[in-house]
């Protein structure tokens, strides 16, 4: 215990005096992603709510044929301006991006609508380009509603009661609350805080191996009267208290940085309070341990601190897998999922976020089958540590 | 007292070793000579314990260094070749870390770090960081690590390689200190007249094997050579490639 402890002072103290690397760790993994992800959500948000209000500039080929139309779209906040010539060339200048959205009236339309007949209009737009996509559907919505506005007339004009065109009456009953409804957003996070936590253990974990052997560290450590388990143990402690460091520093800054998301404005109050805040790093906390671990395996397979990094970031990206996989196929948390480190930690943040009662065995399996996985790749990584191999 | 008995070792279809022998008493200095690639760093390596003989036994001080790796270690302090020191903790930190972690009495370890410093003269340099120390200064207080635990053994892996005269120099006052103390030390090099000046007992080994184990002036009558290196090429072709 004694050597073990003296080996995880050691590595701290190299770790913390290691200015670059430990700011890197420390800052870039946990603040730089809760501020990319606020800066990301105020960008969207900004975006959506300028969209709705914003006037759209349409160019109109052929403007003069349905002034109706026309100034029943300027009810709509979109404004006719003057086109290209013809068709050929408003087809050319929205593939060229020079025009989002184009609308065109061909010269029967007055025609054709006089003569009974669906009286046609063209949109021309991108529809691979998303910003125009939804340019487009406004303005196609826009144009069904003058549409139905003139059936309607039409059948008024018959003597008909213009409610027998709507057979159906659709009434939708959101039961998500403010709370549930940021979890979809939210639930990224987790990733952010297993991110970070792996970024802060990161370098420790190639320096175990890959980084004693690169600095000619590595053999005098092991001619020493230690035990390698001694050694390894001390090191996956050290990179543990970094790695849970890291945590700690990311969902702080989280917790600040929901501040100055206006995340009321997309109808969402995540609950995301000082008590959440510390049940998930405490949630959180066994996957330290097996993060760790698995690091310090992975790198114990590397002849560089090179490799060890290309090998790590990989490392970075597994967890991600299991939550993207849960994400896309909008599987409910079920008691199975809780055996998988990772996801486990994701659904239980989800809940929490979501202000929904904590399932206490959900709890305890996330806990044990995670800390149990650590405790056997820890245990995989002393015996490797022994290995011959090793000094490369 | 090292003694190694017909050691083996093979990395995949690279016989590396192929049954060296030889004895390092106490209170001599034991070279290991032998060209690049003779095998000396791998049996050394044996017998400091991070490689483990395919074939053969080797002991220090009678301990089994296969069967019971941490006496062997305690008694034993080795240079690596290429020792590294950690750059972030001053000298005085990792011949600390090194006395820690070989459980010398917490009590002595500051006495017994000043004792090192000043043997190995490292006083002016002794509580900077060792980022940019010069290879001298490092490989000095690499060495002083490995002696913070008193070994009676002092394996040496080619100490003196890159090193500029006057280090040199020091480095083998010191050698011929710990030998006049009654240590055993074993020390490879690849250069003869190096180990000439400072062996007791040369041991030339060529692709693995022993070629001569004897006094430089046993070696000088075995090959009946007067030049020191004409003996050594002269020893070096008594044995048959892999």
């Amino acid at each position: 215990m004694g050597t073990t402890f003296t080996v995880f002072i050691k590595e701290v103290v190299d770790n913390i005096r290691d200015r670059r690397t430990l700011m890197s760790a420390l800052l870039m993994g946990p603040i730089f992603g809760p501020l990319l992800f606020a800066f990301v959500i105020n960008l969207s948000i900004e975006r959506s709510l300028e969209n709705a209000e914003q006037t759209l500039e349409l160019p109109v080929i052929g403007a003069q044929r349905a002034p109706n139309l026309v100034s029943f779209l300027r009810s709509r906040n979109i404004d006719a301006v003057g086109g290209p010539a013809d068709l050929d060339a408003a087809m050319e200048a929205v593939k060229t991006g020079e025009h989002d959205v184009i609308l065109v009236i061909p010269e029967d339309f007055a025609e054709q609508l006089a003569g009974m007949t669906p009286a046609l209009v063209r949109i021309v737009s991108d529809q691979a380009n998303r910003d125009a996509d939804r340019d487009a559907r406004r303005l196609r919505g826009a144009v069904r509603d003058y549409g139905q506005l003139l059936s309607g007339l039409r059948i008024v004009a018959r003597g008909v009661n213009p409610r027998a065109l709507q057979a159906i009456n659709i009434d939708e009953v959101d039961v998500s609350t403010p709370s549930g409804r940021s979890a979809i957003l939210l639930g990224m996070m987790s990733y952010f805080f297993i991110f970070a936590s792996l970024m802060g253990g990161m370098y420790l974990a190639i320096d175990t191996t890959a980084g004693e052997r690169e600095r000619g560290s590595l053999e005098p450590l092991l001619s020493l009267p230690v035990t390698r388990s001694q050694l390894i143990f001390g090191k996956i402690a050290a990179t543990c208290l970094f790695m849970a460091l890291s945590m700690l520093l990311s969902l702080t800054a989280f917790y600040f940085a929901l501040g100055f998301m206006p995340l009321e404005q997309l109808g969402m109050t995540p609950n995301f309070g000082v008590p959440v805040v510390l049940a998930t790093f405490l949630i959180f906390l066994p996957f330290v341990l097996l993060g760790s671990a698995l690091m310090t395996l992975v790198a114990s397979f590397t002849k560089s601190y090179r490799e060890a990094q290309t090998w790590l970031s990989v490392v970075l990206l597994a967890p991600t897998l299991p939550i993207l996989v849960v994400s896309i196929l909008m599987l409910r948390p079920r008691t199975e999922f809780m055996f998988i480190p990772s996801l486990s930690q994701h659904l239980l943040l989800v809940d929490m976020v979501k202000n929904e009662p904590i399932n206490a065995l959900h709890v305890a399996i996330s806990v044990l089958s995670t800390l149990f996985i650590g405790i056997v790749l820890t245990l995989l990584c002393a015996r490797l540590y022994r290995r011959e191999g090793l000094l490369g | 007292m090292i003694s190694v008995r017909d050691i083996h070792k093979a990395f995949g279809k690279v016989r590396a070793v192929r049954g060296v022998s030889f004895d390092a008493p106490d209170g001599k200095i034991t070279g290991l000579l032998g060209p690049n690639g003779a095998g000396k760093s791998t049996t050394l390596r044996i017998l400091y314990t991070v490689l483990e003989p395919d074939a053969g036994t080797a002991h220090v001080d009678g301990i089994d260094v296969v069967s019971d790796q941490l006496a062997a270690r305690k008694r034993l302090g080795a240079l690596p070749h290429g020792s590294g020191l950690y750059p972030h903790l001053t000298a005085r930190e990792n011949i600390e870390y090194f006395a820690r972690l070989c459980r010398v009495d917490k009590a002595e370890i500051p006495d017994r770090i000043a004792e090192i410093v000043r043997l190995l003269e490292i006083e002016d340099f002794a509580d900077r960081r060792t980022k940019g120390f010069s290879h001298g200064q490092r490989t000095k207080v690499a060495l002083a690590r490995s002696l913070v635990h008193d070994p009676r053994n002092i394996i040496l892996d080619e100490p003196t390689s890159g090193l500029d005269v006057m280090a040199t120099r020091s480095l083998r006052e010191l050698i011929l200190k710990l030998r006049n103390e009654g240590r055993c030390v074993l020390f490879s090099s690849h250069i003869m007249q190096e180990v000439a000046a400072l062996c007791d007992d040369i041991c030339i080994i060529a692709h693995g094997r022993v070629a001569i184990d004897d006094s430089i002036d046993g070696i000088r009558e075995r090959t009946g050579c007067e030049d020191i290196e004409d003996a050594f090429v002269e020893a070096i072709q008594l044995v048959e490639p892999a």
